[in-house]
């Protein structure tokens, strides 16, 4: 179903600007995840995640973060950047920016702007099972993720007059552009659009239309057009099957990526992800925290689970990725198990237990194959709970390797 | 934060004189979003320029594109009713364009002039027409011409007296 986004996070990888490969925290074959809990239903998906990962016997620990709309300090702030530099990867629920306070900083933005994750990308694609208005639609969106309209400089000239300033350089604009390029390169697409206001913000728009414009004729066989938002948006909902892939400034890529999520079904069911240089950020699509959905067990886990999907696809995991997401699929579109969001009856629980049940035969069969491997005695030997699970994980991975060390243990 | 954060408080500062019409406040994105799935749950969407730009096409395009979307500029000492679609130079004077929209906009414009009654039944006579869709220009899936479309209505306008 959705194999051919398995090979798309871990493309991004190759897409480097120096030779050196995206680090992650890896030890003992297991790899560390920063987890950015949220606001509102970030946090209870996020336990779903790491639910199923055990299940799935996947190799990655979660350090857990706490920061949401009432963390105030700094501290916790700079808590969050260290861990999601030190392990290089991170999964996010969405923090609420209490906007009733000027001089509040949204988090979100802070860690986009501090980690230089230049690129959000949201892929819509529309989901068998899941009724929507327009079918067959499988757009990329890739946005500006760190200036344009959010760049937080806003100041009052006289009492009851703000103005705010839009910054878009060059530097930004190229890159962003080269990225959609490479990124519409790798996967075989045909078309990339460029969204912008530049008939209204003739110098701002326009400096981002012409950067785009020069990439663009450095890949003659990647068609390349331009569309003014306000159309965009208007074509996106008439006739969305024009759309390959589109790049786009920061706010009006915030739009246009809710309005193709919506499209495919919603909040619930889209992934999204923000790459850098050096470190990547997977979390939903919709950047929604869900806050009227917290506690009442009816949020859809699908786009968290998609994003930690596209996370171990892009540390390397891409059996465990796919069986996850095989997994998470069939649940949704044929055994249509599904949250009242995509006009379902089901619950959040029942949702993740249906996932659980169809992951257990798949894992068994790894168990099973580990079992043969390792010698009668190995399993007679006294130990923890704790080893006996950890040794189950790495054995899906490593039989032969788990069994010789279980040998020498015992002597 | 702040330009937006102060459009919002004047809002609300509005809302409190009002309190007889519910108020809501929505971020953009969630209202891109639920727009798309479910636009039966917005009555009136009150925003700042850029947005309403955006928004506003994007809801056209929800009820059939910018042929049929009607508009109007309201100023302190006067308004301007226009449609807001382009100038389609390539069907000038071939008799082929769809007049809903500036017809539509008019109808605003009655309204406005507290011509209420003229107003209602032109535009019922007009929805009637599209309704029917026995006659219909081009862009509506129709082969009539434009004068005919019109001569349409004006015979429902003259059947409702």
């Amino acid at each position: 179903m959705h194999t051919s986004r398995v090979a798309a996070s871990s493309s991004i990888i190759q897409h480097k600007k120096y030779s050196t490969e995206p680090h992650f925290s890896k030890y003992g074959g297991r790899t560390t995840v920063t987890a950015l809990s949220g606001d509102g239903v970030g946090p209870e998906l996020l336990s779903y995640v790491q639910e199923i990962f055990r299940y799935a016997g996947v190799p990655v620990d979660f350090e857990e973060l706490e920061i949401n709309g009432s963390t105030t300090d700094e501290e916790t702030l700079c808590s969050a950047l260290l861990s999601v530099q030190r392990n290089g990867i991170a999964l996010k629920g969405n923090i609420e920016s209490k906007f009733d306070e000027p001089g509040f900083k949204s988090m979100n933005v802070e860690l986009r702007t501090q980690l230089e994750l230049f690129a959000s990308i949201v892929w819509c694609k529309s989901i068998p099972g899941v009724y929507t208005r327009h079918q067959g639609l499988d757009i990329i969106l890739i946005r500006e993720n760190t200036e344009g309209e959010y760049s937080n400089l806003e100041y009052q000239i006289v009492p009851g007059c703000i103005e705010n300033l839009k910054i878009i350089t060059e530097a930004k604009s190229t890159k962003i552009a080269k990225y959609a390029f490479e990124f519409a390169k790798t996967h075989g697409r045909k078309k990339v659009t460029a969204i912008h206001k530049a008939n209204i913000m003739k110098l701002g728009d326009g400096l981002f239309l012409e950067s785009c414009r020069k990439v663009a004729s450095q890949y003659p066989d990647i068609e390349f057009n331009d569309m003014i938002v306000d159309n965009a948006s208007m074509q996106m909902v008439s006739k969305p099957q024009q759309f390959d892939v589109l790049v786009m400034p920061n706010l009006y890529g915030n739009i246009l990526s809710n309005i193709t999520a919506g499209l495919v079904g919603g909040y619930g069911v889209v992934s999204g992800m923000n790459i850098g240089d050096d470190y990547a950020v997977f979390e939903m699509g919709t950047r929604s925290s869900g806050r009227s959905l917290k506690g009442k067990n009816i949020a859809n886990p699908t786009g968290m689970l998609l994003a930690s999907c596209d996370m171990l696809d892009y540390i390397g995991c891409n059996k465990h990725a796919e069986l996850i997401r095989d997994s998470v699929m069939k649940v949704m579109s044929v055994d249509k198990v599904q949250t009242p969001d995509l006009g379902g009856q089901a619950t959040t629980l029942e949702v993740i237990q249906a996932i659980i049940e169809d992951i257990k035969p798949k894992t068994t069969s790894w168990s099973t194959t580990a079992a043969q491997n390792v010698s009668i005695d190995a399993f007679l030997f006294n130990f923890k709970v704790t080893i006996v699970n950890s040794t189950l994980e790495s054995c899906m991975r490593r039989p032969i390797e788990m069994a010789k060390r279980w040998q020498t243990f015992k002597e | 934060k702040m330009t937006d954060g102060l459009f919002l408080k004047c809002c609300r500062h509005v809302a409190e004189q009002n309190k007889d019409i519910k108020f809501k406040e929505m971020y953009l994105d969630t209202v891109c979003l639920n727009m798309v799935q479910d636009p039966t749950q917005f009555d009136v969407l009150v925003m700042p320029n850029l947005y309403g730009d955006i928004l506003s096409d994007l809801c056209a395009g929800l009820i059939g594109g910018l042929g049929v979307t009607p508009s109007g500029n309201i100023g302190q000492d006067g308004a301007i009713f226009e449609s807001v679609h382009g100038t389609a130079p390539d069907i000038a004077g071939e008799d082929k364009a769809n007049p809903t929209a500036l017809l539509l906009s008019a109808v605003m414009m009655l309204r406005y002039m507290g011509l209420s009654p003229y107003a209602q039944r032109i535009e019922m006579a007009c929805f009637d027409v599209i309704r029917e869709g026995r006659v219909l220009t081009g862009d509506l899936g129709g082969s009539s011409k434009c004068s005919e479309f019109t001569e349409e209505i004006c015979r429902k306008v003259r059947e409702s007296e």
